[in-house]
């Protein structure tokens, strides 16, 4: 029987419903931990899409996208 | 508690050989929708449930005006058509363009490489050569030896011509001293009996002899003219 693993270090698909509040509650919220958390999510972006050897059109047209979206949501306000 | 999920000293942990990057990047269906999301949903609701989940998600948008329709939306519309088109049309060139860029730098890039080995290649040949070559030793040292040595014997040769030259002439000096004196004796002796001899004829015996010696002569002349 494998030893059990720490609640704070399992990945977000592997956390149960329930669990998901404690989960969120464990994550490192200091403004290091969010800096990580950015350069984690942006190198894991960066390394699927576009530091490849051929890359497409989708690497950054999801950025673009994104960026439609976020700023439709920032501005539904004044619509 | 250990962790499982994490691996400890099992790779070696270098920053070199850096592994190539991949071939081709993460799966996007219609330019924004992962292809992770398709294959997620797939075992729950085959092969049409994001689309079905798209329209119904539209459909909700538009009928509860999160997504108002004004004369942006037209505008989207527009630029949509032409993005999409010119993407269909000139995609493919585009990154025939890209791609030949790549390509000309990452072979650039092995060209570099391989020259920097091919360098080495040479300097690790030439290397062992001189290794070889320093193998020899022994002959170069012998060949100066001999060298040496031939050295010495002309020099000591030199050497012992020079002492037979001093000494030839030391011991022909004197025989010339000896043949000097011995001859000067004689001259002298020579001297000294004729001399002597001379003075011992005297007059009479003078003109004794010259009458002889016209008598001689008379008679040789008769001789002669009897001859002729």
């Amino acid at each position: 029987l494998p030893a059990a693993v720490l609640l704070k270090d399992m990945k977000l698909m592997d956390v149960k419903l329930g669990q998901l509040g404690s989960w969120l509650a464990m994550r490192d919220f200091t403004p290091g931990g969010i800096l990580g958390a950015l350069r984690r999510g942006y190198d894991r972006y960066y390394n699927k899409y576009i530091n490849v050897r051929k890359g497409g059109l989708g690497g950054i047209s999801m950025v673009l996208a994104g960026y439609v979206v976020l700023s439709y949501m920032w501005s539904y306000s004044h619509i | 508690v250990l962790h499982t999920t994490r691996p400890l000293h099992t790779t070696q942990q270098s920053l070199a050989p850096v592994p190539p990057l991949p071939e081709k990047g993460g799966e996007v269906r219609h330019g924004v929708i992962p292809e992770e999301f398709f294959q997620f949903l797939y075992p729950k609701t085959g092969v049409t449930g994001p689309y079905m989940l798209g329209t119904g998600l539209l459909l909700y948008f538009l009928s509860k005006e999160i997504y108002v329709v004004n004369h942006e939306t037209a505008a989207a519309a527009c630029i949509l058509t032409v993005i999409v088109y010119a993407i269909k049309k000139f995609g493919p060139d585009v990154a025939a363009f890209a791609d030949k860029l790549n390509e000309e730098k990452v072979a650039t890039a092995q060209a570099m490489k391989d020259e920097a080995m091919q360098s080495l290649q040479t300097a690790i040949e030439q290397e062992k050569k001189e290794q070889w070559r320093a193998e020899g030793r022994s002959y170069l040292f012998d060949a100066k030896r001999n060298n040496i040595a031939m050295l010495l014997e002309a020099n000591y040769r030199e050497r012992l011509l020079t002492v037979y030259n001093e000494v030839k002439k030391r011991l022909d000096y004197q025989v010339a001293m000896q043949t000097l004196k011995r001859q000067k004796e004689q001259d002298h002796m020579i001297q000294w009996v004729e001399k002597n001899v001379i003075q011992s004829i005297t007059p009479q015996q003078q003109k004794e002899s010259i009458a002889k010696c016209i008598l001689d002569l008379k008679a040789l002349s008769k001789s002669a003219h009897a001859a002729v």
